[in-house]
C-alpha cells in the first residue's frame, strides 16, 4: 500500500512539473508584457524597455526556451521570478496563498461533510418529504453557476444589511484592518461566511447526490441487514457499516470535485473582493504578467495533486481491499 | 424499435417532460422572440438609458440604451449554439480517444491516458483563460474549439473502461476474425454499443458548456464585445445588480432555467436509456 501511494505520488509530481511547464510556455508565448511599457507618455526608449524586460526575464526577444530555462531553474531553487512591474512573485504569493488555502480548506471541508451527511440522511429517509426537498434543491443548486450564486448572495446580504440598518454579515473583503484581538478574529469569521456558502453550496449538492445513490445501494445489501440482525443499534449499523462502505465512491470523486472548487474559488474571491490566488490569476492575465500566471498554474496543479493524493488515502483508509493489494 | 421504447420512457418521466417543455419554450423564445420584440439587439435608444422594465422596453434597457429583451435573447442564442457545438465536439473526442485507448491497449493506451491525466491536473478554466487574450479579435468558433478541447477527459476515461470489456465480446472477436480493420471495428461495433452513454454525456455536456462559456465570458475571457452571450450579460449585470436588478435578473434567470432544463432531460435520458444504473 505504501509503495503504491509512493508511486502515485512520484508520477503525480512529474505530471505537475510538466503541467506547470506547459502553462509557463503557454503564458510566455501568448502574453505580451512589453505592451505595458510601450505607448507610454513620454515614450520609453526601446533599449530601456528591453533592459527592464530582460531583468524580469520577460523579454519576448529572448527565445521562449531560454526564458523557460531561466524560469524553471529559478523555480527549482524556490524563486518564482518577478511580476511585470518588478515586484517579487514570491512575496505576492506568500500574501495570497494563505487567503486561498483558508477559503479552499473551509469550503472543501464544509462541502464534503455536509454533502455526504445530507446525502446519507436523504437515502435513509427515501421518498419522504425531506428526501424530496434535498433532492430537488440539490438539483436546482447544481444548475446555478458560482458567479450567479455569489452575486445573489451579495445582493441578498446587501439588502438584509440595509434593512437592518447595520452590517450583520460582511460581503466584501477579508477582514477589517482597524480591529484587533478577538474582535479581529470574529470579524474574519464573519467575512468568511458568504464566500464559504458560495463555494461549498455546489459541492454540497454534488456530494449529496452521489452519496444518496451509493447509500441506497448499500442499504439493501446483506451485510447491513446482518449488522442489524446481530443486534447492533440502527445508528451504529448505519454509521459503521453502511455509511463507511458508501463513502468510497464519494472519496474517489474528491479529486475531481476539487478542481471544480478551484475554479469556483476564483469567482468567489473576485466577487467578494478577496485577494487570493484565484483573483490574482484573473488580474495577472489582464496585466500580461507571465511569471505570476505560471505561479498560479503551479499552485493550482499542486492543489489538484494534493487532492488526488488525499482521495487515494481516503479510499485506502475506507476500503480494506485497497490496503491488501 | 428501441428508440421508440426509450422515447416512451423519457416522456413518461415527469421531470424529463418538464425539462423538454422548458427547453422547447426557451429555444422558441430565443429564436422566435426577437421577431416579436420592437427593437433589434443592435438598436440603441438614446432616450432611455438604464430604464426599468416598461411597456416600451419589456425587460428594461442597458447603460448604453440597448433593449434588454432583444440583447438577452441574442445572448441566449449564442449560448445555446455554443453549448450544442461544444457538447458535440467534446463527446465525439471523448468517444474516439477513449475507444482507441481501450481497444488498442498497450502503448497507445498509456500515451492517451497519460495525456488525459495531464489535462486533468491543470483546471481547464485556467488554460483557456491564459490562451484567450490571443483570441481577441478572432472568431468565436475558436472559443468553441477551446471549450471542447478541455471538456472531454473524464468521459473518455469512462469510455475506455467500457471498451475494455466490449472488446472481448463475441461479435467484436468475430469481426476481428473476418479481417475487418481495427479502426473500422471501433466505429462499427464499439462506439454504437456505447451510444447510450454517449447520448447522456452529450446532453449533460451541453449544460456544462453553457456554464463554462458563461463563466469565462464573466471575466471577459470568452465572447468579446460587441457580440453578447449570457455570460457577458451576467457580468455586466452583476456589476450593477443592486441598483439595476433587471440587468442581472433576466440573463441569470434564463441561464439557470436553461441549464436546469437540460440537466432534467439528461437525467431523464439516463433513466430511459439505462434503467439499471442509479447514478
Amino acid at each position: 500500500m505504501g509503495r503504491f501511494l509512493l508511486r502515485r505520488l512520484a508520477t503525480n509530481v512529474i505530471l505537475v512539473a510538466i503541467a506547470a511547464s506547459l502553462a509557463y510556455m503557454l503564458a510566455a508565448t501568448t502574453m505580451n508584457p512589453r505592451g505595458a511599457y510601450e505607448g507610454r507618455q513620454p515614450p520609453v526608449a526601446e533599449a530601456v524597455v528591453d533592459a527592464t524586460l530582460d531583468e524580469y526575464n520577460l523579454n519576448d526577444k529572448t527565445p521562449v526556451f531560454q526564458r523557460y530555462v531561466t524560469w524553471a531553474s529559478g523555480v527549482v531553487a524556490g524563486d518564482f521570478g518577478r511580476t511585470w512591474n518588478g515586484g517579487s512573485v514570491n512575496d505576492e504569493m506568500g500574501r495570497r496563498i494563505g487567503v486561498s488555502l483558508r477559503l479552499l480548506f473551509v469550503g472543501t471541508l464544509v462541502g464534503f461533510v455536509l454533502g455526504v451527511g445530507l446525502g446519507a440522511y436523504s437515502a435513509v429517509r427515501q421518498y419522504r418529504f425531506s428526501d424530496r426537498l434535498i433532492g430537488v434543491s440539490s438539483f436546482v443548486i447544481m444548475a446555478i453557476p458560482v458567479f450567479v450564486l455569489a452575486t445573489l448572495l451579495a445582493i441578498a446580504t446587501y439588502s438584509l444589511n440595509r434593512g437592518l440598518g447595520f452590517t450583520l454579515i460582511e460581503y466584501t473583503g477579508e477582514y477589517n484592518p482597524k480591529l484587533s484581538g478577538w474582535d479581529q478574529f470574529f470579524n474574519r469569521l464573519n467575512h468568511l461566511i458568504l464566500p464559504t456558502i458560495s463555494l461549498s453550496l455546489g459541492s454540497i449538492a454534488f456530494y449529496s447526490r452521489i452519496q444518496r445513490n451509493m447509500m441506497l445501494d448499500v442499504l439493501n445489501q446483506d451485510f447491513v441487514r446482518t449488522a442489524m440482525a446481530k443486534g447492533l443499534r440502527r445508528r451504529t449499523a448505519l454509521f459503521k457499516h453502511a455509511l463507511r462502505t458508501a463513502l468510497i465512491p464519494a472519496a474517489t470523486y474528491f479529486a475531481f470535485a476539487f478542481g471544480t472548487m478551484l475554479t469556483g474559488a476564483t469567482f468567489t474571491e473576485k466577487i467578494f473582493a478577496w485577494h487570493g490566488m484565484g483573483a490574482w490569476l484573473v488580474d495577472s492575465i489582464n496585466q500580461n504578467d507571465v511569471n505570476a500566471v505560471a505561479a498560479v498554474s503551479l499552485f493550482a496543479s499542486l492543489c489538484v495533486l494534493v487532492a488526488s493524493f488525499l482521495s487515494d488515502l481516503l479510499v485506502a483508509a475506507l476500503d480494506p481491499r485497497v490496503r491488501v493489494n | 424499435m428501441r428508440s421508440k421504447v426509450v422515447l416512451g420512457r423519457l416522456l413518461h418521466n415527469k421531470q424529463a417532460r418538464y425539462g423538454c417543455i422548458a427547453l422547447i419554450l426557451l429555444v422558441a423564445l430565443a429564436y422566435i422572440g426577437p421577431f416579436i420584440g420592437a427593437y433589434e439587439w443592435t438598436d440603441k435608444d438614446f432616450r432611455a438609458f438604464l430604464s426599468p422594465p416598461s411597456a416600451d422596453h419589456w425587460w428594461g434597457t442597458t447603460t448604453i440604451g440597448q433593449d434588454m429583451y432583444a440583447v438577452t435573447l441574442r445572448g441566449m442564442q449564442k449560448s445555446i449554439v455554443i453549448g450544442l457545438l461544444v457538447a458535440l465536439i467534446s463527446t465525439a473526442l471523448a468517444a474516439v480517444v477513449g475507444a482507441f485507448a481501450g481497444y488498442f491497449g498497450g502503448r497507445i493506451d498509456r500515451l492517451l491516458m497519460w495525456g488525459v491525466d495531464l489535462l486533468l491536473v491543470l483546471p481547464s478554466f485556467l488554460i483557456i483563460a491564459i490562451i484567450s487574450p490571443r483570441l481577441k479579435g478572432g472568431s468565436w468558433l475558436w472559443f468553441v474549439v477551446l471549450l471542447a478541447a478541455f471538456a472531454w477527459m473524464i468521459t473518455s476515461r469512462v469510455v475506455r473502461s467500457m471498451t475494455l470489456s466490449l472488446r472481448e465480446r463475441e461479435y467484436v472477436l468475430a469481426a476481428v476474425y473476418m479481417g475487418i480493420p481495427r479502426w473500422k471495428i471501433i466505429f462499427r461495433h464499439i462506439l454504437p454499443n456505447l451510444s447510450s452513454l454517449l447520448i447522456i454525456d452529450a446532453t449533460l455536456n451541453v449544460s456544462g458548456a453553457v456554464i463554462g462559456e458563461a463563466a469565462l465570458s464573466f471575466f471577459g475571457f470568452g465572447i468579446q464585445p460587441p457580440d453578447v452571450s449570457l455570460g457577458t450579460l451576467i457580468a455586466e449585470g452583476a456589476r450593477n445588480a443592486t441598483g439595476y436588478p433587471w440587468l442581472f435578473a433576466f440573463p441569470a434567470g434564463l441561464l439557470v432555467v436553461l441549464v436546469l432544463s437540460i440537466n432534467l432531460i439528461g437525467d431523464g435520458l439516463r433513466d430511459a436509456l439505462d434503467p439499471g444504473s442509479n447514478s
